[in-house]
Order: C-alpha cells, then structure tokens, then sequence
C-alpha cells in the first residue's frame, strides 16, 4: 500500500468511519509483524507484538494530531513494545562499528583501493537469484548488531525519513545516517559474499 | 604520492556513500563525489552495489506472514478503537 493510501485510512479513522477499519488493521499487522519478527526474532513474539501495538494504536488514536505521521506513529509504537519484549536488548552495548571494517579488501595488484567485489551487473533480470538474495538479505538484517538493524528496517524497508526515523528511535539525525550507513555497509558486504560465493561455484561448473 | 592522495580520497568517499546516495549531501560534495568516481573505478563500482543493496532492501518483503488476524483479537481492537472514539473531547462523527 502506497503512502498516501496509509493516510487516508488514518484521516477516516480519525473522521469516525470504521469502515477504513479492517484494511488498517490488515496492513498494518503484517508491517510491525515483519518489522518485529526481525527485532525480536521470534515468530510468537512477532505476533503478539503486532496486537499490542495495535491495540494502543487504537487506544490512543485520537493523540495522531497529524495523518500525515500515521507511519512513524505506529512504528513508535512498535518499536516500544518490541522493547518491552525484549527488555535485555534496552541494556545491550551499543557500539559502533568503526568504518574502517567495512571497507571492503584491498587487493593485490598495488592499486590502493583495489575492491573485492563480486559481479553484481546480473542482479535485475535473474528473478531465482533476486529471491535468494532476498533471503541472504534477511539473514544480513537479522544478524546485523541491534542499533543499525532497527535503522535499516525504519529508514530502507518502511522507507520513513532519516527525521522520522530519528524520532522513532529517540536519536538524532546524525546518528541516524551513521547508523544506516553501516548497516547498508554490513548487508552490501553479506550479499557481495554470497554473489562472489555462487559465481565461483558457476565458474567451477 | 598520487597513490596516496588516491587512497584517501577514496576513504573519504566510503564514509558518505549513503548520504550522496538518499542525495542528503550539498551540492559541492555531491559534484567533488561524481568527479571522483568519474576518475576510479572501484569507487563506481562500490557505490554501483551499495545502490543495488538498498534498491534489495526497499524490495524486501517478509517470508513468513502472520497468520489471519483472531475474530477476538480483532473485536479487542475494533471495542478499543470505538471506545476511543466515544471518550475523545471533540468527536466529529460516531459511527
């Protein structure tokens, strides 16, 4: 569902016409049950996470001054109750991992940033190898340290704004694009291994 | 001495990859960025898969889906949402 279809089911809401109920409700469990799934990591959690966000949704509606925000207002609200669920991660280390570990190999030939990459040009057409990147791409989300996977499921798969963003996790905007920067570095690297690892096994064929 | 030059440059290109990317950078940064990768092809080709990551990532859709919503859970929802609407201060229209 497009952005601006998310805002008029809020407006109508907000309007009193629970007709835009269910089509709210269906859109929006399946986007904080992805969303939390790959916070909390659990399937059980994930579903309950989604009702109680839900729940408060609805019982603090009236508070969205503006339908506008419906989005970053609910992953708010998701993002406290995956916190609640998993109260150890509230006290995790939140260390940043510096840049220099993301940049890619040098190689050998004396060029100073020669990179190891693998041939990324095939990607759009082959559909088989963009469903598997999908789930290297999952499994890079998941594993990924907590500070940079709830900026990279916000700001890349909600596609909220680095402001939005920043307001749902409570940091600055600054951090925000730190933070994306990294985990885009760290799926980039995870997929860039996966692509190398599956050319080499056609090379061997 | 190029070399080196190259080298950092290049360095200082990797840390603002992202934000040329989501076109967050000034302009002055954004035109040193291009100009640089116009000249080093292992930058091109770097930002060329950074950029086909988060095109991957905007495609992402979850594998496993939450089951149909319960006819409880739903009707929790449904009461919470109408009581909500029966109790805020300037209610346009009840339903």
């Amino acid at each position: 569902m497009e952005r601006a279809a998310e805002v008029e089911l809020a407006r109508q809401l907000l309007e009193g016409k629970p007709e835009a109920f269910d089509r709210f409700v269906d859109h929006f469990r399946s986007k904080i049950f992805n969303y939390s799934r790959l916070m909390c990591g659990h399937h059980e959690d994930a579903e309950e996470v989604a009702q109680e966000t839900l729940l408060k949704v609805f019982e603090n509606f009236g508070q969205l001054r503006d339908p506008e925000h419906v989005r970053a207002w609910v992953f708010r609200i998701a993002k406290n109750a995956c916190l609640i669920k998993r109260r150890k991660s509230i006290f995790a280390p939140q260390q940043e991992i510096s840049l220099d570990e993301l940049m890619p190999a040098r190689g050998t030939s004396g060029d100073p940033m020669r990179i190891e990459i693998a041939d990324w040009s095939s990607i759009p057409e082959d559909e088989v190898l963009r469903s598997e990147l999908q789930r290297v791409m999952e499994t890079a989300i998941a594993e990924m340290p907590e500070i940079y996977r709830s900026v990279m499921l916000l700001r890349d798969v909600e596609e909220l704004s680095t402001e939005e963003t920043a307001q749902v996790l409570d940091v600055n905007t600054d951090a925000v694009k730190t933070r994306l920067h990294r985990a885009r570095l760290i799926a980039r690297k995870r997929l860039d291994g996966y692509l190398g690892a599956s050319s080499q096994a056609v090379e061997k064929n | 001495m190029a070399s080196h030059q190259h080298d950092e440059n290049c360095k200082k290109m990797f840390a603002l990859l992202s934000e040329y990317l989501d076109m967050e950078l000034p302009d002055g940064a954004c035109r040193d960025m291009e100009a640089h990768m116009a000249g080093c092809t292992p930058c091109k080709d770097f930002t060329e898969s950074l950029k086909k990551t988060i095109e991957l990532c905007r495609k992402y859709r979850a594998q496993g889906m939450p089951g149909p919503i319960a006819s409880d859970a739903r009707q929790k929802l449904l009461d919470a949402y109408q009581k909500m609407l029966a109790e805020r201060p300037h209610s346009p229209r009840r339903p």
